[in-house]
């Protein structure tokens, strides 16, 4: 059987085992709830986890275009990029994928029904997933500093347009640009 | 050359959490994820104990000596003083309900985030010392002792609860974790924990009555401002007055309205609105701002901010007071004036000069929310509106938490957008109204240093708005509370960009007709109106 056709066979063991993976990065209270609860709107990091895997997943067996998989992929780091977790292990999720192709695959690789090259091509594919994961993280924490700056000039635009007129500025002086000090 | 990780570095990104219990998991002050401290000149200022430069990342906080003594004393006092205190540290049975309810918990997946768990950071304590049980068992009864690592899990948890109630909703013996974390803050300020961004504005309120320490002139000034760009965009030159004796009606908003975008276009709609009604009205340049970010220190703090709302209302003479869209200040007002400095029997039980509406919820606080009064304004068919030119605007709403549960004010914003704009949609159910989800920054936790618990904690409200946006194309989150607009926009700039932040009285503004008006080819925010609308000139058939 060729490994494309095997993958979507096994699709859903495949799916869970990495779900799981990923689960076990969080506490355990928190994956039993993340797991749990189906509401999306209660259960928004688990419902978005998941939703994006799938997605992946599926991008992984047709193609993987681009925009598309940014559609699934951005959402998942999104999340994982202000959570507790460092850079690697924000991202690391990636690689839970081969490791659960390899597990539930075990069986079929033995016994040599998915050519070597397929296999070896398709953990090339995973790994393209985490290099366009590292550039995800890195543009959401880019955007966290841009959010910042732009919160603290908003905060006071007014004042920043009419300046020294704080208490604790000396008199009130000419209009002027920029912060007060 | 380039940092390599040794292979034992390399099997610690090794994917795991620790396996600890939460008990001997101590904090790890990462940055982005706690507020600053207190600046010993703010806890000065308010006569604080224990004011020094310190930074919860340093191993020495520079406690006092006796600091256990001083907490354990001031956890006696409260439990004698608030009965509510005492059943909270009882009656939990662990059920669990709330446990997966606060919006912290949901985006971070910490378990202390857990609002059972939040408070057995403080109950395991009580246990330890208060109860019995706690004495002898110990760990097994879930009692501990209070060491300087408790401390600081208490200052890093309680200062990353945003008091927003969600959680009380779902519990079934209605134990309310906020009222929780006021107590474990007060705790905390006995020893001088508190956090700048909170002590800050209440240093300035105490001094000049806002929170950023504007003195009058600026207020006024600020003010003027606003009155020029309303005369700019529609023609009309509204005329404000200040501290003026003898008005009837006091009008109090947070000061964050007066000069942060965009809740100045909030502003800019209070002043039409006002001015279109000819009410005699006066702003204050003292009780410069509804916020009370003595709230999230002291009962003491809170009413002594809250107090000088109510002295200017005797000093100026007026009969009752209109609040403006904030949300805290709403909460102060209706479940802590009245004991704090109340009843106000010096002012008169409101009613709408324009439609003789009596407010009689209002009878003993004398203050009238802008969204009661406006809502009412419209039933009575007192305003004309041309909500067109909000044509571009598809909007939803956000309860804030304190107006939606503190005070059960959900459907006269509501009322008011549905009459102000023709786009309007609900966010889900479970995520609105009673149920509603907090900013990710209430409780006095949205400094910017705080940035990556903020948007942990707006993650599951950003959520519910990226659904509408998808599926409505949402661009407008309307919101009644000041501390939402400022928190709202960086929430939406991350989690679902396209999406703006207005207050309920900008859109208000914008659909405003008003005598003697231009014709209008902008919004409040001098975004050109989409063609066919700029030529209307007249109210709507509805
Ligand atoms: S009051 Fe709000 S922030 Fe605090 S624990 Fe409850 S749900 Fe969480
Ligand atoms: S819902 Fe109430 S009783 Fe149940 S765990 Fe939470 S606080 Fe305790």
């Amino acid at each position: 059987m060729k490994l494309e056709e095997l993958l979507a066979q096994k699709k859903s063991p495949i799916l869970e085992r990495w779900f799981q993976l990923l689960l076990e990065t969080y506490p355990a209270e928190t994956a039993r709830f993340l797991k749990r609860e189906e509401n999306r709107f209660a259960n928004p990091v688990g419902h978005t986890l998941y939703q994006g895997m799938q997605g992946i997943y599926e991008e992984l067996l047709n193609g993987m275009a681009s925009d598309k998989i940014n559609v699934f992929l951005d959402p998942i780091v999104r999340v994982r990029a202000v959570q507790d977790f460092s850079p690697a292990r924000a991202v690391a999720f990636i690689f839970f994928l081969k490791r659960a192709i390899r597990e539930e695959l075990a069986g079929e690789m033995r016994e040599g029904q998915t050519a070597l090259g397929d296999f070896l091509d398709l953990e090339s594919r995973i790994d393209d997933l985490a290099l366009y994961s590292f550039d995800l993280y890195m543009e959401c924490r880019r955007k966290i500093y841009e959010i910042r700056v732009n919160e603290i000039k908003r905060r006071t635009s007014r004042l920043l347009q009419r300046t020294n007129l704080l208490a604790e500025s000396p008199e009130p002086g000419p209009e002027q640009d920029g912060l007060r000090t | 050359m380039a940092f390599v990780p040794k292979p034992d570095e390399l099997a610690r990104i090794g994917h795991k959490p620790p396996r600890t219990g939460w008990m001997d998991t101590p904090v790890d002050f990462r940055r982005g994820t706690w507020c600053y401290a207190a600046k010993p000149k703010n806890l000065q200022a308010l006569e604080l104990p224990n004011p020094r430069e310190w930074s919860p990342e340093r191993a020495d906080w520079k406690l006092p000596a006796n600091w256990q003594e001083i907490i354990l004393e001031g956890l006696r006092e409260r439990l004698q003083r608030f009965r509510s205190l005492q059943i909270f540290m009882d009656i939990c049975v662990r059920c669990g309900a709330c446990a997966d309810k606060c919006h912290y918990f949901i985006g971070s997946g910490d378990p202390k985030n857990m609002p059972v768990l939040r408070a057995e950071l403080l109950r395991s304590v009580y246990r330890k010392n208060f109860t019995t049980a706690g004495k002898i068992l110990g760990k097994m009864v879930g009692a501990r002792d209070l060491s300087e690592d408790v401390l600081k899990e208490w200052f890093y948890y309680f200062f990353q609860c945003s008091e927003c109630r969600r959680c009380s909703v779902f519990c079934p013996y209605g134990i309310d974790t906020a009222e929780i974390t006021m107590i474990a803050r007060e705790l905390l300020n006995l020893v001088g924990c508190n956090i700048d961004w909170v002590a800050a504005p209440v240093a300035n309120c105490f001094r000049t009555g806002n929170h950023l320490g504007l003195q009058p002139h600026a207020i006024k000034d600020m003010i003027e401002f606003a009155v020029e760009d309303i005369e700019k965009i529609t023609g009309v030159k509204v005329e404000p007055t200040f501290n003026r004796k003898g008005a009837e009606i006091l009008f109090v908003t947070p000061s964050g309205d007066l000069f942060a975008d965009p809740g100045t276009y909030t502003l800019m709609g209070y002043l039409m609105l006002f001015h279109e009604l000819g009410l005699d009205y006066t702003w204050s340049t003292y009780a410069s701002d509804g916020g009370n970010f003595g709230l999230f220190t002291s009962h003491e703090m809170m009413k002594r901010l809250n107090a000088k709302i109510y002295a200017e209302a005797r000093r100026l003479g007026v009969k009752w007071i209109l609040g403006g869209e904030c949300g805290h200040m709403w909460r102060v007002i209706n479940q802590y004036m009245d004991t704090l400095n109340g009843p106000a029997d010096f002012l008169e039980e409101p009613v709408s000069p324009i439609t003789g509406t009596r407010f009689e919820h209002a009878r003993t606080t004398k203050m009238v929310h802008i969204t009661e009064f406006t809502a009412d304004l419209i039933e009575q068919n007192k305003l004309n509106l041309a909500p067109e030119r909000n044509e571009h605007c598809r909007v939803t709403f956000h309860d804030s938490c304190n107006p939606s549960r503190s005070m059960g004010l959900l459907e006269e914003p509501r009322y008011i957008l549905k009459k102000v704009c023709r786009h309007f949609y609900e966010m889900p159910e479970n995520t609105i109204r009673e149920q509603t989800f907090c900013c990710g920054s209430g409780g006095g936790l949205n400094a910017d240093e705080n940035m990556e618990m903020r948007l942990r904690g707006g993650l599951p409200r950003a959520n519910a708005v990226r659904y509408v946006h998808e599926k409505h194309g949402v661009n407008t989150l309307a919101c009644i509370c000041a501390i939402d607009r400022a928190a709202l926009p960086p929430l939406m700039d991350y989690w679902v960009p396209g999406v703006e932040v207005s207050g309920v009285h900008e859109l208000v503004g914008n659909a405003l007709v008003m005598k003697g008006e231009k014709k209008r080819t902008s919004d409040l925010r001098g975004r050109p109106l989409p063609d066919p609308h700029t030529a209307f000139g007249g109210a709507i058939e509805e």
